[in-house]
Order: structure tokens, then C-alpha cells, then sequence
């Protein structure tokens, strides 16, 4: 993304159409500069484990057992928010909640301000979350909350988010919880 | 150690390849087709899982040899709609459910079906549609004339306008490989002037028929396939997106943007598969310059020549394939050094003209000319340019047209 916050008149801010693109392949983006993977992980890591609230928002596609990458992506999941210190709010799925989700339990695509401000969270991860679903809560969650948002991507990534990584499998996982391990002990948390 | 190659079928037995070979690399043998005829080659070439058709000028051949490719085993699952309503309904109740699909409609079906355009661009639905324009008015007309794509500009798909037979068989190959990557995922429509493309024949360059595209794959959309257990789709029954007044507007915004977003992401996908959002012909130093998509900038083409060749006059043409995405940037680059922009088109209203003159708005100084433009389902013999372009100049008109 561009810049914090909305942009122009519009309250919900489109980095596309302030000139984002998603990352090529192997590389990442971090705001609006093109870096090298490891360097976003690192900032990554380092925003989840300086702002208050770090929480990690997985969706479907590591929450249900629908194949062996999803198990394994799963466990790393659990491990990455060990590292991290960071909470579990899983976005499910996508159905309506009636009579309204419980923030403290999930969040939910099409409000998940609600979700953020309620938990004060200032850091958070996207996992496993279906990329329009992603796409549609970052650009809310931009205009909406001070929340540093992060993508784990398993396709090209969403240019709204602060840190977008692309390509995200379980190698990929496996490198962060590395990268975060080494920020941690730096920091010396 | 012997290399073990893993080599992959489609359910009719073709070799799977991949896009870049199908498009690129792979031998090609002249035909002699019309554009209905190069719809059929395309499709057999695509892994296409379902198709729904409902006849209407000029539209109907196509859909009808859509239909022999099921007999032949091509295509996974085809049938009749109810009406063009109805057909662009099943076709997106086809792509919930993870298939590939396309469709072709024509003018009235067109503007018939026309409220399942914006649902299937929320909905992320990577159906094709070719369409084959024809004109909407009363009287009803049956001529062509391309009216009906500006009706369709803000629906959320991306537009494409093929020139040629050639290029429509390879936009519906490329289409489909675009419209199928998880950050794009929007449906295209794959417009061409009727009649004067699906009626009429030309040699086309076609690959061999025993390779396809690689089949889509559903898991990896942007949305959850088969996201019907709630009709039609939970997204549509959540309270806080369809009632309340706050938080339904900052869903609804972010999703709107979001469509949009997808097709500004098609962009280097487009470059990569159609070469370029954009065509020069002609002399690049010309200050004379039409701008033009689909038959109309083929018949600016010929108009070029005869102006060079007759009158002594250089122009060129900047043919836009892309309509949605607008290459815009593409289209700035291209008009610098033009004296005068000459927009010609077969529509009453001009809406070429409209998207280039707020293209430039701002950000190039040049006369924007509306002109020539044919309605109705006149022709547009390169002459009629001629003339525009002399009398334009002040110059004696010799052809009389």
C-alpha cells in the first residue's frame, strides 16, 4: 500500500489506483517499495512483535484439512503465532453471523474493523484467507483502524496490505518462523 | 537416470500444454474460416467445462458449433438457457461451481441479460463472453454496429475488442489464462464487430487440435467455489452488508474498488499473453493519427494506406485491444507528436472518442476528432476516412464516395 490511511475522498483507499502493484514472483512488497522476501519478513516480524495486540487472522484455506499442505501450513501457523506472542482470530469462513459475529472469536471480511477495534489489535497477519476476502477487509482495515497489516499470500499477494509476501507455502512459512526467531532474539524479547 | 516426462490429458484426450506454447510456440496451418467458425477452433483448444447458449443474431452459429464440440466430447456440459436472462444466470451458477465457461450473446441479448454482468464481476466469475455486436434500437435492427459495448463498459469485466478472426481465436485462448489468475479473476468480454467478423471468412493461423490449455483450477480462486449453500451466495445474506447503513457502505466500497483493482491487475498478464495492450501501424513520425478498436481500426488501417499511396499524406493508427483495462498510459506514449486524433467508429453515440478524450484530459494537448463515425449498421469503406481526412485538411477530394 501506498500510505496509511484514506486517500482522497474516498474513505476506503485502493493502493492499485495509487499506482501498487503486487510484487513479481521472489520478491515482496513492503508499503510501496519492491524488497527482497527476507527483508519484509523481517519487518514483518519485527511490527508484530513491537505493536500491541499482534494477531494473526487465518481463513479457510489453513483452518480445514482440505490437503496435506494445509495440515502442515496449519501447524506452522500455530508455531508462527508461538514466535510471535500473537493471538488467534479465525476468519472462518464467510457466512453471515447472526444476529453479529462475537469480535473476541472471529472476524469477519466484511466488517473486521469491528473485529480490531473491539481487541485493540495494532498488528496482524492474513493467512490462508481467500484473496477477495483479503482484498476487501485490508482496504476497510486501512481506511478504518491503525492496524499494521500483513499478507501471507499463497497466490501473487494483496498490494493493500503494509507487508505483502507472495507465494507463501510451507518452505516459505518455515523461513519466517526463522526470520522471526532471529528479530525476537535481537530485540531481545 | 532416465528423465520421467509427466504428460497431462484433458477430458477429451488433448494433450495439456501450456499457454505459452499453445500461443506461441506451437506450428501453425492456414485456415479459411468465418469468426463463428474460429470461435469453435478456439474453444476446442480451451478445456472449456460448460457452455450455455440461446440463439440470437449473429451470435447463434457460434453458439451452435459450441454445442457440436459437446457432442464431440470437447466441452464438459452444454444446454439451451431460457432466454439471454437465463443463460448468463446457468453460466455463472456454472462458474460457482468451479468450471470453466463461456458464452456468447449479441445486442438486445445483450442489454437482456445485462444485470448478470456486474453480479458475475462481484461474484469473481472468470466467464468469457464473446461478444458478437450487433445494434440495439427500435426498429429492431439486425446490422452491425457497436453500440452495445459502451452499455457494458462500468459492469466490472474486462473488455477486450478483437480486429480479425486471428486475433479472436487467440483472445479466447489468452482470455481465459488471464481471466483466471487469482489476483484478476473477473469475467472478460471478448467483443468483435458482428457480421463483419463472425460472417465473414479469412485465413487464420491455427495451432494443432490435439493440444489444449491446462484445465482451471477452482481452488485457486479468489472466492470459495461452490459458494452456494446459502442462494444465491452467503456474501448476499449477511446482515451488517445488505442493512446496516454504516458498515454496508464500507463493504460494499471496498468490494466495488476491489473489482476494479482485479482488472488494473490484469494489466501485465494482457501485455505478456495479447503482446501489448496497444498496435501501431503505419508511419510513427505521422502527426495524423486515428485512434480505433476492433473493424474500425482495420478499416483506418486501409484508409492510411490509401492516403500515403494516393494523396501523399502520412498517417498512422494506434489500435487499442484492451478496452477494460484502458491502456491509457500506453495510449499517451503512442499520441505524442500526433497534430490531430481522429477517432473513427461504427456507434451513434461515440464512446471510443469519449474514453480517449478523458485518456488525454490533462495529460496531452490535442484535437480530439469524433469522426468518422457509422451507425446502424452502415459501412465504413476506408474511402469515407479518405474523404474526412482531405476535407478536414482543406484539401480537394478526388474519390466520391
Amino acid at each position: 500500500m501506498a500510505k496509511l490511511g484514506p486517500s482522497g475522498y474516498s474513505p476506503y483507499p485502493v493502493a492499485m489506483y495509487e499506482g501498487i502493484l503486487t510484487p513479481p514472483p521472489g520478491k515482496a512488497l513492503l508499503f510501496n517499495e519492491i524488497v527482497d522476501e527476507e527483508i519484509a519478513m523481517r519487518e514483518a516480524a519485527k511490527a508484530m512483535l513491537t505493536r500491541e495486540n499482534p494477531t494473526i487472522f487465518p481463513g479457510p484455506q489453513v483452518l480445514y484439512a482440505w490437503n496435506e499442505e494445509a495440515k502442515e501450513k496449519a501447524k506452522l501457523v500455530r508455531k508462527i503465532a508461538e514466535t510471535l506472542g500473537a493471538k488467534i482470530i479465525p476468519m472462518y469462513d464467510y457466512r453471515p453471523k447472526y444476529p453479529k459475529i462475537d469480535p473476541e472469536k472471529e472476524i469477519n471480511p466484511n466488517h473486521p474493523n469491528l473485529t480490531i477495534w473491539h481487541n485493540n489489535i495494532k498488528a496482524c497477519i492474513f493467512v490462508g484467507v481467500h484473496c477477495h476476502y483479503a482484498n476487501v477487509a485490508l482496504k476497510i482495515i486501512r481506511a478504518e483502524t491503525d492496524c499494521f497489516t500483513i499478507a501471507m499470500c499463497g497466490n501473487s499477494g494483496h498490494e493493500d496490505a503494509m507487508i505483502t509476501l507472495r507465494d507463501q507455502h510451507v518452505e516459505e512459512l518455515e523461513k519466517f518462523i526463522r526470520v522471526a526467531e532471529e528479530v525476537k532474539k535481537e530485540l531481545g524479547k | 537416470m532416465q528423465k520421467t516426462e509427466h504428460v497431462q490429458y484433458n477430458r477429451a484426450g488433448q494433450r495439456v500444454v501450456s499457454p505459452d506454447y499453445l500461443l506461441f510456440e506451437a506450428p501453425r496451418e492456414k485456415q479459411f474460416m468465418t469468426g463463428s467458425e474460429v470461435v469453435k477452433e478456439a474453444v476446442k483448444r480451451a478445456s472449456v467445462d460448460a457452455s450455455v447458449s440461446y440463439p440470437i443474431t449473429p451470435q447463434s452459429e457460434a453458439a451452435h458449433l459450441i454445442g457440436e464440440l459437446w457432442v464431440e466430447g470437447y466441452v464438459g456440459v452444454y444446454f439451451r438457457g431460457e432466454s439471454e436472462f437465463g443463460v448468463m444466470s446457468e453460466i455463472a451458477g456454472c462458474a460457482m461451481a468451479g468450471a470453466r465457461t463461456i458464452t456468447t450473446t449479441s445486442g438486445p441479448g445483450t442489454l437482456r441479460a445485462m444485470e448478470n454482468f456486474p453480479m458475475w464481476a462481484g461474484s469473481r466469475l472468470p466467464i468469457q463472453l464473446v461478444l458478437m455486436a450487433r445494434g440495439v434500437n427500435a426498429p429492431l435492427t439486425i446490422q452491425p454496429d457497436n453500440l452495445e459495448i459502451s452499455f457494458l463498459l462500468d459492469t466490472g469485466c474486462m473488455i477486450w475488442h478483437a480486429e480479425t478472426a486471428q486475433e479472436l481465436f487467440d483472445m479466447i485462448l489468452a482470455g481465459f489464462v488471464v481471466a483466471e489468475q487469482p489476483d484478476v479473476h473477473v469475467p472478460l468480454i471478448t467483443a468483435i464487430d458482428g457480421f463483419f467478423i463472425s460472417h465473414t471468412r479469412e485465413a487464420v493461423m491455427l495451432p494443432p487440435d490435439d493440444i489444449a490449455l491446462p484445465p482451471y483450477n477452482p481452488y485457486k480462486s479468489p472466492m470459495v467455489p461452490l459458494d452456494m449453500e446459502m442462494a444465491p451466495g452467503r456474501f448476499l445474506r449477511d446482515p451488517y452488508v445488505m442493512k446496516s447503513n454504516y458498515i454496508s457502505y464500507a463493504a460494499h466500497t471496498s468490494w466495488q474498488f476491489e473489482v476494479r483493482a482485479a482488472i488494473e491487475r490484469s494489466r501485465p498478464y494482457a501485455k505478456h499473453y495479447l503482446r501489448g495492450l496497444i498496435e501501431e501501424f503505419g508511419d510513427p513520425e505521422a502527426e495524423i493519427v486515428f485512434v480505433a478498436s476492433g473493424t474500425a481500426a482495420a478499416q483506418a488501417k486501409e484508409a492510411t494506406l490509401m492516403l500515403l499511396h494516393e494523396e501523399g499524406i502520412k498517417a498512422r493508427v494506434v489500435r487499442l485491444k484492451t478496452i477494460r483495462p484502458f491502456p491509457t498510459q500506453e495510449l499517451i506514449e503512442a499520441l505524442r507528436g500526433a497534430k490531430y486524433v481522429f477517432v473513427p467508429e461504427f456507434n451513434v453515440i461515440g464512446w471510443l472518442e469519449r474514453e480517449v478524450r478523458r485518456a488525454l484530459y490533462g495529460n496531452l494537448d490535442v484535437p480530439v476528432i469524433g469522426s468518422p463515425r457509422v451507425a446502424g449498421g452502415m459501412t465504413m469503406p476506408p474511402e469515407f476516412i479518405v474523404k474526412e481526412i482531405l476535407q478536414f485538411l482543406g484539401k480537394e477530394v478526388k474519390h466520391v464516395v
